[in-house]
């Protein structure tokens, strides 16, 4: 039930972007969102394009795997257009009954439409092509300066961690209670919504009073093994930054300043 | 002196109602005292709830005393300030190998131990190697550890606590989820750190089979320790083990059973071979025997 969703799943091969320190990509994957709001016109959002295609191209994932993955938000981008065709005001375009679709509208939507789109193909870029376990390392690394204002970066992101590891853990124990209800003539396959969600009951109860016990049991091995917290750890797989990694800031530094300069420039 | 000593220890679960009253108390542990010396095999038996896993929780300071003294290696649990130390020198194995695998590529988790303790990179990795190869797990350092079995997952947790060069390891029934073969596994690991690396184990099972290996074996009842010695000895008290709810190895069963009906053996036989061994040596059986052959 949980395989159609493939957005974002580490996919693995070799490539420049592969190889890149996962801080590089976390940062490049910001700048690249705040980029699609500060550019506002079409020759601004081709850019965009330009340069999403270019990393694309460099991550050697292939097109049509990003794409599929993009089936998950259609839902989304179809809402959003639809309340912005037809709530903007402006001059009028189509009228049809009582609603009015006007040009402010139309362009706007479609606007909304480009950046939604490039901003889930290029953070799903990041996710692509880094393995969740360097996504936390970078997280921790870069968000570290949050630590000093007492906010619990290393712990959240050992929890990232922790979850990752238990997710297919999880997934094989609801399988399993998931069968052992069927046996007992539990029915998971009915069609209306409210007898699914009943169903649900006998499934999530004797799931979360696991992942509790769990919970428990790996909060003690970890005490056991002398975990206390983020302070004086040392890291197994340090993260250190790379010429290479030094080429691709610079490149996104230019990217960035390109895309100030053509808002500045009035396109 | 020992390595780990326990005196006159007493633990008490304190039970609550809803408001957090105290409605109660159980006494898990009743005035247990024991010594271990450097270097044992050591093996804690007993039924469910005898509390032998609450003295396993108390010799890596997971638990305090409510009476009594634990001594690792000179230093007491209720000593906060030893308390890493401790947790470093008596490392611990547990039961579920799934609830206590905290890497999501097995060499990580064996660094887990070693970055807590804030050993440097290079050394992390060299420890990782190292106590992956003493359990034969090095080829499947970069697997996860949700594609291994349960024995070679209980052994990559054993590498993880060796990653941490502890002195002596506690295990609690690290073989209760396994299969016979995972089971094999796991003792065969432990046996051959006991004997190569001469590191201090304590196993905690209630396959007794797995205790005939043991220097010294302790039998937990209620919270009391209901019988110790040496395996041989221990498993020659036939009736005290059922009265414990315990069974003794097969093989020592059936040699107690032939000396009730009068067969010449000595008590407390262990395995098939010495039960062959004491079986010649009897006139009758070795009469018959000769009697085949010819």
């Amino acid at each position: 039930m949980f395989k159609e969703v493939t957005i974002g799943q580490y996919y693995q091969t070799d490539s420049v972007l592969h190889r890149m320190d996962p801080r590089v990509k976390l940062i490049g994957t910001f700048a690249y969102i705040i980029s699609l709001f500060i550019v506002n016109s079409f020759v601004g959002y081709a850019f965009a394009a330009v340069f999403l295609a270019a990393m694309i191209l460099l991550s050697r994932v292939p097109f049509g795997y990003i794409v599929r993955g993009m089936k998950a938000i259609m839902f989304l981008l179809i809402i959003t257009v639809i309340f912005n065709l037809i709530l903007t005001p402006g001059r009028p375009l189509i009228q049809i009954w009582k609603i009015t679709i006007t040009w402010e509208g139309l362009s706007f939507a479609v606007k909304m439409a480009v950046r939604l789109i490039f901003l889930i193909i290029g953070s799903s870029l990041m996710t692509l092509t880094t393995t969740p376990n360097q996504l936390t390392d970078a997280l921790e690394s870069v968000m570290g300066p949050l630590g000093r204002i007492h906010v619990p970066v290393h712990e959240m992101a050992m929890m990232m961690s922790i979850a990752l590891r238990f997710i297919p853990i999880l997934m094989e124990e609801t399988d399993k209670i998931m069968k052992a209800q069927i046996a007992r003539g539990a029915d998971f396959e009915s069609r209306s919504l409210i007898k699914k969600i009943k169903s649900m009951v006998p499934l999530l109860v004797p799931l979360f009073i696991s992942a509790f016990r769990r919970a428990n049991d790996l909060a003690m091995a970890m005490e056991a093994r002398c975990y206390r917290g983020g302070e004086g750890r040392t890291k197994m797989k340090p993260l250190v930054y790379r010429g290479s990694d030094m080429v691709a800031f610079a490149i996104l530094a230019v990217y960035f300043a390109a895309c100030i300069a053509l808002r500045g420039a009035g396109y | 002196m020992g390595i780990i000593q326990t005196l006159n220890l007493i633990h008490d679960y304190i039970t609550r109602d809803e408001e957090g009253n105290e409605v109660g108390t159980v006494r898990a542990l009743d005035d247990v005292s024991l010594d271990v010396e450097p270097g044992q095999f050591i093996a804690v038996l007993g039924h469910n709830g005898s509390g032998k896993s609450t003295l396993a929780k108390h010799l890596n300071a997971l638990l305090y005393p409510s009476g009594g003294t634990v001594i690792v290696d000179g230093m007491n649990t209720q000593d906060d300030d030893k308390l890493w130390n401790i947790r470093q020198e008596a490392g611990m194995i547990f039961q579920n190998p799934d609830n206590q695998i905290i890497g999501q590529v097995v060499e990580e988790d064996v660094g887990f131990g070693p970055e807590n303790m804030g050993v440097p990179t290079k050394e992390i990795w060299e420890r990782v190697e190292e106590s992956l190869k003493t359990v034969g797990m090095w080829e499947y350092r970069k697997k996860s550890p949700n594609h291994l079995s349960g024995g070679q997952k209980q052994r990559v947790s054993i590498a993880g606590v060796i990653a941490m060069h502890p002195k002596c390891i506690i295990m609690d029934e690290p073989t209760a989820m396994l299969d016979p073969s995972g089971r094999r596994e796991v003792i065969r690991a432990a046996r051959a750190l006991n004997d190569v690396e001469k590191i201090t184990i304590i196993l905690i099972t209630h396959h007794m089979e797995e205790a005939i290996y043991a220097d010294h074996v302790f039998v937990m009842d209620e919270g009391k320790i209901a019988l110790q010695g040496t395996p041989r000895e221990v498993f020659s008290e036939v009736e005290k083990m059922q009265a414990l709810h315990l069974d003794v190895p097969a093989v020592t069963m059936v040699a107690h059973e032939l000396r009730k009906a009068g067969v010449d053996i000595p008590a407390g036989i262990l395995t098939k071979e010495e039960l062959g061994a004491a079986l010649e040596l009897v006139p009758s059986v070795a009469s018959m025997q000769s009697g085949k052959i010819s």
